[in-house]
């Protein structure tokens, strides 16, 4: 029993090799950029973080299609590089020596993608899968466009400032126009006042200014007015 | 708002509240978008600080002379251009309308570019900015196609802004986005020029000193960016060998008699609500030096952040190529930085030269990315708005940013304004009925209606146009037939002894020999090398077409002809009132020759007129 097992091991670590080479059918190449991401926090890729992807890969193939039936050990990997990149591969439990189609694979990444990256703390841009595409997510668009709500405001206080002026403008010209009518009433007076009375001088009738003189006290009853 | 109900007025005419309203409103109308967009520009490719000297010479013997004339005249004759030069004599009176005509077309193409900044600062409270990031395209399994070959923020001016078309012949629609700005950028000169001084001169303390907070605010900003002492060394490392070209001193003549306004009948309208006696020769001065020392000021941000962003552009470019070299050696990260960059290069290319040859990457050169000098609206548009992108709290520098060349470019549009508003209330003789309030309406509904062609898909193009040939050619003709006028016409001894009872001292020497000689001889060589420059090369534009070959660079087309025509019909109408009303009084002279006093009017003095 022991010798089988020793006679099957070496057969099956070639085997691997074979399915998990670069550029192998159905192989992905997955490239991390911890440091980037994560600075100083950044974690060092060793065995247990190659550990966790395979169980990341299992789980996803697992949700993808169903069936319980991919495990860890399926999952295979090669090529671990500094740059922290590799090569994975996903064999068929239930055919011998063979890997699921990449289709599979691609769609099942993708379908996980979020739980993936967020497993290693990462995200599309610092955890490529060169081959697989993401789909962009359309921008945020609120329902009315800011720039119009801002429009509303400045052109409602702009319209409010000239209705205030034009209204002010309108109001002085009233007082304007109330004013020289009293002022030509006055002169009228004071003409009438003249011709009745030779050597009233007028001027003393400017009732801003100049004084009435006491005197000659503007009796109104003795003044015919016409 | 408390207006007082009646200024008091000895001649009917409205005053300035203050001395310091008046100098602010010159001030304001001096200092534009131009000492923002246009010197940094002219000092970065002409030899950076060399640039000074012929800009100082030009200023000393073309720049305050002529602002003190016009200052002058103003204030003795106070009457707007058309007026004022129709006084001084009737073979003079087409200067003022040409000035006049001047005023009209520039006022109508300025406020559209006022509406293109007040439709980025509308835009800038969105987050993220709409010029940062490309859209999808219609199926969504990409960006935006013109976007991606060009970038994001050429994409928001040229589509989402202009809209513009491929040529300056298709027309395309009426953008409702820019008629809606237009509409208010004209509702916003309405309300400030409403009532003529009486209500530009409440505003323009705001209009003229707000750039000025903005620009501290930035140059400190800017100063504490990575890659600013760069752009300012740049800037300001002098080339004298760039002394040699003479374009270099056309440059310099034109940028400070365009920088301060003059010839638009502007300021002649401004000091016209002056008192009498005031001293126009101090105000000159100031004005011309404070425009001066403000472009000298502005420059300083712009190139801090014209630095920061040529230093950002190379360490992309840096680390693009650190990325790619990595990726294809599987190199640890932070193995290369951009401080080793050249040493793993040079390594790396010698030991496997056709990978990286395969990698194909760019050469970033820091001098290169800052060698790429833009002026005019492609400074504030396109290479600013990038750079504000990757400042911190990108929206209030936005906002502030566009806040401010609104208010820069306000302040000279009251400018304008008053050079289209003061003559008209004066000419006609139904002013008295019709009040401020409806003329200036009236105005500016006029010009809103005719400017909405700015608004059409080919309308950066026409303003374009208009700017090249109504707002250049016209104004070296006119001012140079103001100096000739007032020292030969009018006579300078005349002149000076105005001056003298307006200031209360005699012209010296320098202002003798300026207005006499150097001046109207420096406008002279100015037009004649500007013209000379002009006819070299067929006048031509460049377009920006998506499906042209070259694209994201733009495409030259030449003008066609009915569009030269135009160009022609801009710069000539003008200057065309100042023969055909001279023609004019010279016939009705001729007509009653029989009358000797016709010859000349009265002879005119300022003392006389005011006192």
């Amino acid at each position: 029993m022991l010798q089988v097992l020793l006679l099957t091991l070496p057969v099956v670590a070639i085997a691997h090799a074979e399915l998990c080479k670069p550029d192998a059918q159905n192989a992905f190449k997955v490239r991390l950029s911890i440091k980037t991401a994560l600075g100083d926090n950044a974690y060092a890729w060793d065995a247990n973080e190659e550990y966790l992807f395979k169980a990341v890969v299992a789980f996803a193939m697992r949700r993808y299609s169903n069936k319980s039936t991919t495990q860890i050990s399926n999952v295979l990997l090669c090529n671990v590089t500094d740059r922290v990149s590799f090569w994975f591969v996903v064999t068929d439990s239930s055919k011998n020596v063979t890997t699921v189609p990449g289709s599979e694979v691609e769609a099942a990444i993708r379908m996980n993608r979020n739980r993936i990256n967020s497993a290693f703390l990462l995200s599309e841009k610092t955890l490529q899968f060169l081959k697989i595409t993401s789909t962009l997510s359309p921008p945020v668009e609120p329902s009315t466009p800011v720039w119009l709500i801002v429009f509303g405001v400045v052109l409602c206080l702009i319209v409010a400032g000239i209705v205030f002026l034009i209204v002010t403008g309108i109001q002085q010209h009233k007082k304007k126009n109330k004013e020289s009518t009293e002022r030509e009433k006055l002169e009228e007076k004071g003409e009438v006042t003249v011709t009745v009375e030779n050597g009233i001088p007028c001027e003393t009738l400017d009732l801003k200014a100049g004084h009435i003189n006491g005197v000659f006290a503007a009796d109104d009853e003795r003044f015919t007015s016409l | 708002l408390s207006v007082p109900p009646e200024l008091p007025k000895e001649d009917g005419r409205p005053k300035w509240d203050n001395k310091f309203q008046y100098i602010l409103s010159c001030v304001g109308f001096a200092v534009g978008l131009g000492n923002v967009w246009r010197f940094p520009y002219l000092c970065q490719i002409h030899g950076g600080g060399a640039f000074l000297i012929p800009y100082f010479i030009a200023l000393v013997f073309e720049g305050i002379p002529l602002l003190h004339l016009e200052l002058a005249l103003g204030q003795c004759l106070r009457k707007g251009s058309i007026g004022a030069w129709n006084t001084i004599s009737p073979y003079l009176g087409g200067v003022g309308a040409g000035s006049w005509m001047v005023s009209v077309l520039v006022s109508l193409y300025y406020n559209t570019v006022l509406t293109w900044v007040m439709w980025y600062f509308i835009n800038s409270f969105q987050e993220p900015l709409p010029w940062s990031v490309c859209p999808l395209n219609e199926n969504r399994t990409g960006l935006n196609e013109e976007c991606y070959e060009s970038t994001a923020v050429n994409y928001f001016w040229y589509r989402k802004t202009l809209n513009i078309t491929p040529d300056v012949t298709e027309s395309g629609t009426l953008q409702w986005w820019l008629i809606l700005c237009l509409a208010t950028c004209w509702a916003i000169v309405y309300l400030c020029t409403i009532r003529g001084i009486e209500t530009t001169g409440k505003a323009i303390y705001v209009t003229a000193i707000f750039p000025y907070l903005v620009l501290t605010i930035f140059l400190i900003q800017g100063l504490t960016l990575p890659g600013a002492t760069e752009g300012l060394a740049y800037l300001f490392t002098p080339n004298l060998n760039t002394l040699k070209n003479p374009r270099v001193w056309l440059d310099a003549a034109t940028q400070i008699f365009f920088s301060l306004s003059l010839a638009f009948g502007g300021l002649i309208a401004l000091s016209s609500y002056n008192p009498p006696k005031n001293n126009c020769e101090k105000d000159a001065v100031t004005v011309a030096i404070v425009n001066s020392v403000t472009s000298l000021y502005a420059s300083i941000p712009v190139f801090s952040i014209l630095g920061f962003k040529a230093t950002t552009a190379y360490w992309d470019c840096l680390d693009r190529n650190i990325i790619h070299i990595i990726n294809e050696f599987d190199l640890p990260e932070e193995s290369i930085m951009r401080q080793n960059y050249t040493a793993w290069f040079s390594f790396l290319n010698s030991s496997y030269p056709e990978k990286i040859a395969r990698l194909k990457l760019k050469s970033c050169d820091l001098q290169e990315f800052l060698d790429q000098s833009v002026s005019g609206t492609g400074l504030a548009f396109i290479v600013f708005t990038q750079a504000i992108i990757l400042m911190p709290g990108s929206q209030a520098w936005a906002i502030l940013f566009f806040i401010m060349l609104f208010s820069l470019g306000l302040s000279s549009m009251f400018g304008i304004v008053e050079g289209v508003f003061t003559p008209l209330l004066e000419l006609r003789v139904i002013s008295k009925s019709i009040p401020k309030e409806l003329l200036s309406g009236i105005i500016c509904l006029i010009s809103f209606l005719v400017a909405l062609c700015f608004t059409l898909g080919s309308g950066s193009y026409w303003i374009d146009i208009f700017d090249s040939y109504a707002g250049s050619l016209p104004l070296l003709v006119i001012a140079f037939f103001e100096v000739t006028g007032v020292a030969y016409v009018y006579k300078i001894k005349r002149f000076s002894k105005d001056v003298k009872w307006m200031t209360g001292r005699k012209p010296n020497l320098y202002w003798q020999i300026t207005w006499r000689f150097v001046s109207p001889l420096l406008l002279l060589i100015v037009f004649v090398a500007f013209v000379t420059l002009q006819i070299q090369k067929p006048p031509s534009y460049t377009a920006w077409n998506p499906k042209y070959e070259g694209f994201p660079m733009k495409e030259e087309k030449v003008y066609p002809p009915w569009v030269l025509a135009i160009c022609v019909l801009l710069a000539v109408l003008p200057c065309v009132f100042v023969p055909l009303v001279a023609l004019f009084h010279l016939i009705k002279r001729m007509c009653r020759s029989k009358d000797p006093s016709f010859v000349l009017p009265e002879v005119f003095s300022c003392q006389r007129a005011n006192s």
